[in-house]
């Protein structure tokens, strides 16, 4: 059995899903949240790489290297806010953060 | 002249606005030095009118301010009027509240307002001779308006106490129907004749007698039914029967105030009202019968429950009740003149009592009740015998037949006048009125006599750290009391001849109605000896009677009220009209007004318009607020969900 783009579209999208229900059913923690932005941003990665082989194209995966590097970003602050959060609440909890309630 | 009788208006409303404008910066003693200053010379100047309107050749002054209004047929100025009537009302306005300003000096001595006190002292004096000096109805109009303001601000100047400020507010709101009444009857005499300038309505009093009006499918005289509206206006303004009830309460003021304003001033600017329109009410017998009789009525009235109370301020208050119910049938009758030399003589002796009263409170240190007091002639012996003069002069004590119409103190004179002329008028309401009278001037005699011998005679019955510190009032204090007192003792025997005696013709005028006049004061003279014997005769009884009871044999009061249960209850309860009025308007008219406030305005405009609205906006948003619950994961979804909607929308529909 050859492994075709369908496979490597299923794999993405499956992560892709992951990540989008462990941000919706995750209640516990904002570590959590953080780590699935990083599973879908890496699904996309999948699907970029993915393109760029079946069209020969390259294009495509020096943009997955530019979302990498943006994602070693947001993961240095999402996880810097998080810790300042922690220090002046003193939990991250995700039921506990809703400050922006009207 | 002219300018006199500008300045004797005008200073006191000066004085009152320098003292009560720029109190912050000129202080008490200048405020004090300025109104009573104001008020001598305007006393002074007022002597100087009296002696020129009273006894020369010129009867009338009128002397023109500015125009008023103006508009079509109605023509209204200010202008001051002088005529006697005017003359002797000045020396009545300035006379005693020249005085009452010097006292108050000492009474309201350790007062934290002196200047507002000071300024609104003037700002009545100021209206209240406006209106006696007025030309017109609508002038007098405001003047009866400016005196019923500074009776309420000095009502309730001390403010802080509740009760004051309820009596304030209970004088002026039947002050209010009064005035309805009045303003009734002004626009009643400017449809009959079309002016309300004096002179004018004078003029076209013969021809306003005759004219008719129709009424509920009846036909009623009109002159008579304007006589009336305007006689319900000097009921409520002078405390008669049925529009008294404000009076006794307004001895929540200042004594002061009670001296000037509720006994010798502005309480007898209905009788004031009622001599002014004396061409009127003269050709008015229907309407002059009514003042008979709710006079008369009050004169009775009043002294039955002067007889029962204990509060000093109150028995001289029902006494001024009283005596203006005299005034009134005197009025009724037609003796004006009558009327008018009670009302002189009245503010005299009244203000020396309610000062003496203010005298004794001040010696012994605001206390009011008579059943505290006992003794004080030894602590206080000038004020003794100054309101020893006092009484005299209001129970009528005279020697007759000694210097033609006898000698004695004022009341004896002008009570006597008027008991004679209500005699002499020969009608069943005079009849009426001279018994009532003689019972009133009996119970007079006998209430100021208890007065004198409960406060000042016997054993001192309060506690004795205010016996200790109670002393002499001070001479600012009793200067004004010894020229009252003058006032008291020799009004009646110096006037008597201007007002009713010989002279009265040349005296008058043409400032009261003269035909009335004329044969009522012929009728007066022409009585038999014991209708002049009688009312001295009742008041020496009540006198001696008075003795009995509270020197000789003081168990006798208690006793006579075991006695008489039923009707001393009815007296001191002063014949339950407060609680009368209570029942049959106050509490109505307040269950009116919450069944208004709670279910009209409360659940029914606002329920509806503004409550109502903001309740739902606010059910809305609050169900809309749930959107927004601020946890992350919500906001993330909903973003999911619509680009999910949008990305299928564009796929299906978009090409």
């Amino acid at each position: 059995m050859t492994i075709g783009l369908e496979h490597y579209l299923t794999v993405a999208g499956v992560l892709f899903t992951l990540g989008i229900l462990g941000i919706f059913l995750n209640r516990k923690n904002v570590i959590v949240i953080l780590m699935c932005v990083e599973l879908m941003l890496l699904a996309v990665n999948i699907n970029l790489v993915a393109f760029s082989v079946y069209q020969g194209n390259v294009v495509g995966q020096v943009f997955a290297m530019l979302v990498l590097t943006v994602a070693a970003a947001e993961a240095a602050i999402g996880l810097a806010i998080l810790v300042v959060y922690f220090r002046n609440r003193g939990t991250v909890e995700v039921e506990d953060i809703n400050a922006m309630k009207g | 002249m002219d300018l006199a009788i500008k300045l004797i208006v005008l200073l006191p409303l000066l004085a009152a606005a320098i003292a009560g404008l720029f109190c912050r910066v000129i202080g008490d003693r200048p405020a004090q030095i300025v109104t009573c200053a104001a008020l001598l010379i305007a006393a002074a100047l007022s002597v100087l009118v009296f002696v020129r309107i009273g006894f020369g050749p010129d009867k009338l002054l009128v002397v023109p301010l500015s125009s008023w209004m103006n508009s079509g047929t109605l023509d209204i100025n200010w202008s001051l009027r002088v005529d006697t009537l005017t003359a002797v009302m000045l020396i009545v306005v300035t006379g005693v509240s020249s005085m009452v300003h010097v006292y108050s000096v000492g009474y309201m001595e350790e007062d934290p307002s002196i200047p507002r006190f000071m300024s609104y002292l003037s700002l009545f004096t100021f209206f209240m001779l406006m209106l006696v000096t007025a030309d017109n109805l609508v002038q007098l109009f405001f003047g009866w308006e400016g005196v019923g303001l500074a009776s309420y601000l000095l009502i309730g100047f001390w403010y802080d106490r509740p009760s004051a400020n309820a009596a304030a507010i209970k004088a002026f709101i039947v002050n209010r129907v009064g005035d309805f009444g009045f303003a009734l009857g002004i626009f009643a005499v400017w449809m009959l004749s079309g002016t309300v300038n004096f002179n004018e309505i004078f003029a076209k009093a013969p021809e306003m007698a005759s004219a008719r009006f129709m009424f509920l499918g009846r036909e009623v005289p009109a002159l008579e039914t304007a006589c009336l509206l305007l006689f319900v206006g000097a009921m409520g303004k002078s405390a008669q029967l049925g529009l008294h009830t404000w009076l006794p309460d307004a001895m929540e003021g200042p004594t002061p105030v009670s001296a000037l304003i509720h006994a010798a001033t502005m309480v007898t600017a209905g009788v004031f009202m009622v001599c002014r329109l004396s061409p009127l009410f003269e050709l008015a017998p229907i309407a002059s019968a009514v003042v008979t009789l709710v006079g008369a009525a009050t004169a009775f009235f009043a002294a039955t429950i002067g007889l029962t109370q204990f509060d000093i301020k109150r028995v001289v208050a029902y006494s001024t009740c009283s005596q203006l119910g005299y005034m009134f049938f005197a009025a009724g009758v037609g003796a004006y003149s009558a009327a008018m030399f009670h009302l002189l003589t009245h503010a005299f002796f009244k203000a020396l009592l309610f000062l003496g009263s203010g005298s004794v409170i001040h010696c012994l240190h605001h206390e009011q009740d008579m059943r505290n007091m006992g003794g004080v002639k030894e602590k206080a012996p000038q004020t003794f015998i100054l309101m020893w003069i006092g009484t005299l002069a209001l129970a009528g004590i005279g020697v007759p037949f000694i210097m033609g119409h006898g000698v004695g103190f004022a009341g004896f004179h002008s009570k006597d006048a008027i008991l004679e002329a209500s005699y002499g008028a020969h009608s069943t309401v005079g009849f009426i009125a001279y018994w009532l009278g003689i019972a009133g001037a009996f119970m007079t005699a006998f209430y100021s006599t208890r007065l004198m011998f409960m406060t000042f005679y016997g054993r001192y019955r309060g506690d004795h750290h205010t016996w200790d510190h109670a002393h002499e009032s001070p001479p600012v204090m009793l200067i004004p009391l010894y020229v009252l007192a003058a006032g008291a003792a020799l009004s009646g025997v110096v006037a008597y001849g201007w007002f009713v005696g010989e002279g009265w013709e040349h005296f008058w005028g043409t400032s009261i109605a003269v035909k009335a006049t004329e044969h009522i004061i012929h009728a007066m003279h022409e009585v038999d000896v014991w209708v002049k014997l009688l009312p001295l005769v009742a008041a020496v009884g009540g006198m001696a009677l008075s003795y009995y009871y509270y020197i000789v044999d003081p168990t006798m009061p208690a006793r006579t009220v075991r006695a008489f249960k039923p009707l001393h209850t009815l007296f001191y309860n002063k014949w339950y009209f407060d609680e009368l009025y209570d029942a049959m308007l106050v509490q109505p008219a307040l269950a009116i007004g919450r069944a208004f406030w709670k279910k009209g305005d409360g659940a029914t405009i606002d329920g509806l318009g503004p409550d109502g609205i903001a309740a739902r906006a606010q059910d809305i948003a609050g169900v809309l607020s749930r959107f927004q619950s601020g946890y992350l994961y919500h906001y993330a979804f909903v973003m999911l969900i619509g680009v999910a909607a949008l990305v299928s929308y564009f796929m299906l529909f978009v090409r």
